[in-house]
């Protein structure tokens, strides 16, 4: 069956990109959304991007292990990913799968998620600075 | 019980379009959001199995009753090749395809009743239900 594929906006606030998912992606769509992700966080030099769920009802296994390979592929590229607005219903199916995602930060939402992302750039920076 | 639709599966497409079943059926019946979550990303992860090691097969979604409760009743259907060993698939962290399914343990943690047969060169089933509590 011939299938479109569905495209996620990526926003650019700032320093950082934003991304809201706001329809149920079959994998495919979800495979271009992770390759879209790194392509903008290539292009536009993001120090950081968020992923906002709160419009998500489910995340399975796929889904939830590709935002963990988004965090983990834009951490090598020098880019920090936050994840906002998990429903509880998505935060206790993702554990009850077995599923955790190291790397990966949580804000509640997404105006936290950008307070969060601007700290740890800020920190950075800092480190970096203080070198000699 | 005679209710229930069944669905083709051959596609990531009907992956997404078995689960929003699964979850209107659950909703329709009463499930709170978390068990309706329960039941829809237990059905994503049969039907992308379905998908990854069959190629194609059917997800049946169901009203069951028993007594006086009431649940929904998943049963995935495919003639693929089969597991050969069915207790190793249903240990934590086995997967034979790059972790993509967390699959069957996972599943099962999101259900009431599992069950599975399997048999090489001719297919697999999984009943899942998930009572109304």
């Amino acid at each position: 069956m011939a299938s479109e594929l569905i495209r996620i906006p990526i926003l650019q606030i700032e320093d950082f990109l934003v991304a809201s998912i706001q329809i149920a992606l079959h994998d495919r769509s979800a495979v271009q959304f992770r390759d879209d992700l790194l392509e903008r966080i290539y292009g536009t030099k993001a120090k950081g991007l968020i992923i906002d769920l709160t419009a998500v009802d489910i995340v399975d296994s796929f889904i939830g292990r590709l935002i963990g390979d988004v965090a983990e592929m834009a951490a090598l590229m020098g880019s920090r990913v936050v994840v906002s607005g998990l429903q509880p219903a998505v935060a206790i199916t993702l554990t009850e799968l077995g599923l955790d995602l190291p790397g990966v930060i949580t804000a509640l939402n997404l105006e936290k998620g950008i307070a969060i992302l601007r700290g740890l750039v800020r920190q950075e920076e800092d480190t970096e600075g203080a070198r000699p | 019980m005679t209710n229930g639709r069944t669905l083709l599966i051959h596609s990531d497409l009907d992956i997404v379009s078995a689960r929003v079943e699964g979850r209107d059926l659950a909703k329709a019946l009463g499930f709170g959001t978390i068990d309706q979550a329960r039941i829809a990303t237990a059905i994503s992860e049969l039907a992308r199995n379905i998908v990854l090691y069959a190629g194609e097969g059917t997800v049946t979604i169901r009203v069951v009753e028993q007594g006086m409760r009431k649940g929904v009743e998943v049963i995935c259907e495919d003639h693929g090749p089969g597991i050969e060993d069915v207790s190793l698939v249903m240990r934590d962290g086995y997967s034979t395809s790059r972790g993509l399914g967390m699959g069957l343990p996972g599943a099962k943690r999101l259900v009431d009743e599992f069950e599975i047969q399997s048999q090489i060169g001719i297919g697999t089933k999984v009943v899942v239900r998930k009572w109304l509590r």
